[in-house]
């Protein structure tokens, strides 16, 4: 509900401070905000950062290139998968190196099951945010569990890949598991989010809690530098994927789904439309994958490259990630070593709009907007 | 881009427009050797914010988000710089336009070198640039909240700076 300035003035009271944060379960980590209330009325929000700041950044200018790829995962610890991505497209970018075919598609494959993953999480947790008490947070898990073993069959971990390399991956991906991928998607995760729409998403309740709550205007969203699901949620078709046409995405069909209101009910939505949208990205990829020579030889070029000495330059490359875009700027100064190792962190920055969104709004709701923002402290604070 | 056109968003297309509006040096190229040949562009400081509202606001180029602000100590060179990473939602451009702000200097103890501020242009820039002052004590002049983001207010130190010595390493050094 939002409330006018007229009527905030009819029912003005003594205002209070409280500190929601750092260690709450909505705040989805150690996030704290720091919000004035009018009785049960924002009237302001300042959030506070850095409870989980290690300076990754500084450490990853004391590591060569291939020691940073691991530190990555910890980042947004959700979708490691496509922290990787990020990370290796930058330096592939800094050093000129040229990625296979082959290991383009799977990175695809890999980068939208990240989403998916992403997705599903977001989607549980916002649904126990607004009080639904575990139901759909757990079929959302159950869900997320059966793909992370997947994860793990492949990679050695459910949630710290560590699996791209400058150039391919760690190692290549078989066709049993691509093919029990495909069998899962088309069954038991269809299923998932037929469910979940028919349950959910026109539930009276949900629209209730959700609609006209939090909303973002398309003009603030690109001024503050909101990407992702948060800029499309506002009307902006704006998607790395299609404006860079980085890896092969080019190549392949696929939609952006686009808001139409910018509030916390067209955030929800623009990720379930997303997931079936990456379902579709990853069943092409893989029909891709099909024609191109398993285990080929050159997958792996540069994978065990301890001693990479990009030329001196620098390099930014951004990817479109779960959250939005991921960002980093490297710069060599010729040694093993990065001499400036900057992330872009879209979980950061889709936070500078926040007070804009919950100003107005009652304090339960601003438990809402802020899981709708889909945030990681990992990533945040870095 | 049909071929034989210019990209509009290269530095090289950028500067002779620059050189039409502002008074002579107050955007000059820096090229990138690199193999990703990002070259960008040095802005002089009192007239960044003014050079920031021409990219956002010209038709041609519409630079309207500012994706990436990074904090960077030249430690040889003797100076601080903060890049930023500018690309156009409306116009749907791939590659970034990078513009590059320098201190004069790199201080000693506190924060006392400083650059304008391009979150009155850009709000993208509000944290990005709170944590470059947080990190590279870099001021930024006209900066609406600029307050420590990740360091606690009491830290005295910035500890992205290439001659920062950790507390404790100095004891046994």
């Amino acid at each position: 509900m939002t409330l006018s300035p007229q009527a905030l003035d009819d029912v003005h009271g003594d205002l209070m401070e409280i500190s929601l944060g750092p260690h709450h379960p909505s705040t989805h980590g150690v996030f704290r905000m720091n919000v004035t209330l009018d009785g049960e009325v924002v009237v302001k929000l300042k959030p506070v950062f850095g409870y989980l700041h290690r300076n990754h950044e500084k450490i990853a200018e004391q590591n060569t290139y291939l020691a940073s790829i691991p530190y990555t995962d910890r980042l947004d610890y959700l979708c490691s998968l496509t922290n990787n991505w990020a990370y290796v497209h930058a330096v592939e970018k800094l050093a000129g190196i040229p990625v296979p075919e082959r290991a383009e598609y799977l990175r695809i494959v890999l980068g939208e099951l990240a989403r998916i993953i992403n997705h599903v999480c977001l989607v549980g947790f916002l649904l126990n945010d607004l009080g639904t008490s575990f139901t759909p947070l757990l079929y959302s898990l159950r869900e997320r569990e059966r793909m992370l073993d997947l994860v793990e069959e492949l990679t050695g971990s459910r949630m710290m890949c560590n699996f791209f390399r400058f150039g391919g991956l760690r190692t290549d991906v078989s066709q049993d598991w691509l093919a029990r991928l495909r069998a899962y998607l088309g069954d038991g995760f269809a299923q998932y989010l037929d469910e979940q729409d028919a349950l959910l998403s026109g539930n009276e309740i949900l629209l209730a809690r959700t609609q006209n709550v939090g909303t973002l205007p398309a003009a603030l969203a690109i001024q503050a530098g909101i990407t992702g699901p948060m800029l499309r949620a506002s009307g902006v078709a704006y998607d790395i994927r299609k404006v860079d046409k980085y890896s092969l995405y080019a190549r392949l069909a696929f939609q952006i789904p686009i808001g139409e209101h910018g509030d916390t009910y067209d955030r929800y939505m623009m990720r379930m439309l997303e997931m079936r949208e990456s379902v579709k990205i990853i069943l092409q990829a893989m029909d891709a994958l099909r024609d191109l020579p398993a285990n080929a030889p050159h997958i792996e070029p540069k994978a065990r490259n301890q001693g990479l000495r990009p030329k001196a330059g620098e390099a930014y490359a951004r990817i479109e990630g779960p959250k939005g875009e991921l960002g980093f700027h490297l710069v060599s100064d010729g040694t093993g070593k990065p001499w400036r190792y900057r992330i872009r962190p879209p979980s950061l920055i889709n936070l500078t709009a926040l007070e804009d969104m919950c100003l107005g709004q009652t304090l339960a709701d601003t438990v809402v907007i802020l899981g709708s923002v889909d945030i990681v402290l990992g990533e945040v604070d870095r | 881009m049909p071929p034989g056109t210019m990209n509009p968003f290269s530095p090289e297309s950028i500067l002779p427009r620059l050189a039409e509006k502002f008074p002579e040096g107050t955007a000059t190229l820096v090229n990138d050797t690199g193999a990703a040949a990002q070259h960008s562009l040095l802005l002089d400081g009192r007239h960044a914010a003014d050079i920031a509202i021409f990219l956002r606001d010209d038709p041609a180029l519409r630079l309207d988000y500012c994706s990436n602000v990074t904090g960077m100590d030249w430690l040889k060179k003797g100076f601080l710089e903060a890049v930023y990473h500018l690309y156009s939602v409306e116009k749907k451009s791939s590659a970034p336009v990078i513009l590059r702000l320098r201190t004069s200097g790199r201080g000693d103890g506190p924060a006392t070198v400083s650059v304008p501020s391009l979150t009155p242009v850009w709000r993208s820039c509000e944290l990005q640039e709170r944590e470059i002052y947080d990190l590279y004590g870099i001021v930024f002049t006209g900066h609406p909240d600029l307050r420590r983001l990740l360091m606690w207010d009491e830290f005295k130190d910035f500890p992205m700076r290439k001659d920062y010595v950790p507390p404790g390493d100095d004891a046994t050094a």
